[in-house]
């Protein structure tokens, strides 16, 4: 049944590229969550949303090739979490204001683009759910190199990280640059998202970055066995998603999430299960 | 005496209009268990901060270990236990021993890994505060006092010479919080670490405090434990009432 996945160059890139983001997406995701900044992600996504369709547009009317929509979601993406930071720090006592206001103002630059560029058409309904025919080597090289990028820094400053995420203030107290490391962690967020949307597409990818970790949550003790589980997880979904996605047809974002979503309730049936049975046992 | 751990020369500060710290003149000696006490609003927690350096004082300086605020980066000598320890997002994934590795991430610094010695002092610091036993539980699991002695875990791994303790025992049983002032009385004792503890128990803090300060806007008491002790009801209600100029100063 995987078969296909090693005949065909196509199914290939998209297979190895499905690896990578299932390694990076949860990776991130995991500090979004315990950072209760799951909702960055939807507003990123839509933000690298607007610079695809940029992309789209330049290539469209303009017939510039140069600038893949790869390139310029990802660069639409990081200015968008620069504007999120700011944002953040203009309304410090509403904080998740510069969701909706990113969000926004990315689906409306969307709009613009895509109507400049004459409309939907097949690429762009592939960017919004995921593909596995829209990877390209040029694509998965790219993806490979933003993926060791970010698993080098997020495995040098795991512990700035990890500590900032617990505790800001103590954080700051104890000398680490908050104001920096943050910026660093969201402009790796943005390159994740971009790199994840060939995949799973804009509308899906914050599922990529938060279910797994939702579900391991739920069974991990400590923060590593955490990160791992949610690794795990994240892999899972993307392979069985990506497999059943081509042979049932359905863009691979629908399957993966479906495929998260089943790992989430099952996790959470399995922690029930445990402490009922650990309930049970102490009655004994 | 050797020089004072804190010294606060003439702090005024007032957030916008209103003036919660006014000409505040004021030492931590090297070794003490300071406690300081005063009523809601009357700028307990401004002042930590002042120290802490996460608020800067209006008027007057602020000197740490020897040096002046500005230019004191030795930020892992200063260790702070705070309230908000109570209220921490108690669903975190993070074993207390992860929990306890974060006082070490200043100081080990940027780009550099926890090596085998540094695991050491972290299971050095959840012996000392009696928790090894639960090393690898996650801390929300734990309860609150056990909670609080490992925040107070988090701060001694990097070696302070002077832990700040904002009302640590806000929401601890009692039997517990008595553990725990057994435990700073160790601290200062046998480790030699200045305590500074903001605290509403006057009762079991006279017992274990070496100095005691009364802030309300104004320093309004500042002596030794048997002296505060020793105050009238009418000396206490000024504190907390109508502000009264007597400071005593014992040093």
């Amino acid at each position: 049944m995987i078969a296909d996945f090693f005949e065909f160059d196509f199914l290939r890139y998209t297979f190895l590229t499905g690896i990578l983001i299932g390694i990076i997406a949860p990776l991130l995701g995991t500090f979004i969550v315990v950072r209760r900044l799951s909702l960055i992600a939807d507003a990123l996504s839509h933000v690298t949303l607007a610079g695809i369709a940029f992309g789209l547009m330049l290539e469209k009317k303009f017939a510039v090739t140069m600038i893949t929509p790869l390139y310029s979601g990802m660069a639409f993406s990081v200015i968008g979490s620069i504007f999120i930071e700011k944002l953040r720090s203009v309304y410090k006592a509403y904080q998740e204001l510069a969701i909706p206001i990113i969000l926004s103002g990315g689906v409306g630059l969307s709009v613009i683009f895509i109507s400049i560029a004459d409309g939907f058409n097949t690429e762009l309904f592939n960017y919004l759910f995921g593909s596995v025919s829209a990877v390209s080597l040029n694509d998965l090289y790219t993806i490979l190199g933003i993926s060791i990028f970010i698993i080098l820094v997020v495995g040098l400053f795991y512990k700035e990280l990890f500590t900032l995420s617990f505790d800001e203030e103590h954080a700051t107290i104890s000398g680490i640059h908050a104001k920096r490391i943050h910026l660093l962690f969201i402009i790796l967020t943005a390159l994740v998202i971009a790199a994840s949307i060939r995949i799973v597409g804009v509308l899906l990818v914050s599922a990529l970055m938060t279910l797994p970790v939702a579900a391991s949550m739920r069974l991990a003790k400590g923060f590593k066995q955490m990160l791992f589980l949610s690794i795990v997880f994240g892999e899972l979904a993307v392979i069985i998603g990506l497999i059943s996605g081509y042979y049932l047809s359905i863009p691979p974002g629908g399957t993966i999430v479906m495929v998260s979503i089943i790992i989430l309730l099952v996790s959470i049936s399995l922690k029930r299960f445990t402490f009922t049975a650990k309930k049970v046992r102490e009655a004994e | 005496m050797t020089e004072p751990v804190v010294s606060m020369k003439n702090i005024t500060y007032a957030y916008e209009q209103k003036k919660v710290l006014s000409h505040i003149n004021f030492e931590i000696p090297r070794g003490a268990f300071m406690g300081l006490i005063g009523p809601n609003g009357g700028g307990k927690t401004t002042l930590i901060k002042l120290i802490l350096g996460l608020l800067k004082p209006d008027e007057g300086t602020i000197q740490l270990l020897d040096q002046p605020m500005d230019k004191f980066n030795n930020w892992n000598k200063i260790g702070f236990v705070s309230q908000k320890a109570n209220s921490f997002n108690k669903g975190f994934p993070a074993t207390v021993f992860e929990v306890v590795s974060m006082g070490l991430t200043a100081k080990v610094g940027y780009l550099k890994f926890f090596k085998k010695k540094h695991k050491e002092k972290i299971l050095q610091a959840i012996d000392q505060v009696g928790m090894l036993d639960y090393a690898y539980e996650n801390i929300g699991n734990l309860s609150g006092g056990q909670q609080q002695r490992i925040f107070i875990a988090r701060s001694l791994v990097s070696d302070p010479e002077l832990l700040i303790l904002d009302e640590p025992t806000v929401g601890v049983d009692y039997e517990n919080v008595k553990r725990f002032y057994e435990l700073l009385h160790r601290l200062n004792d046998q480790r030699n670490i200045t305590l500074l503890l903001v605290t509403h128990d006057t009762g079991i803090m006279t017992e274990h405090a070496t100095d005691i300060v009364c802030l309300n806007k104004t320093l309004h008491f500042h002596g030794k434990p048997e002296e505060y002790s020793s105050l009238s009801e009418k000396d206490l209600s000024g504190f907390y009432g109508h502000p009264v100029n007597i400071v005593t100063h014992n040093h």
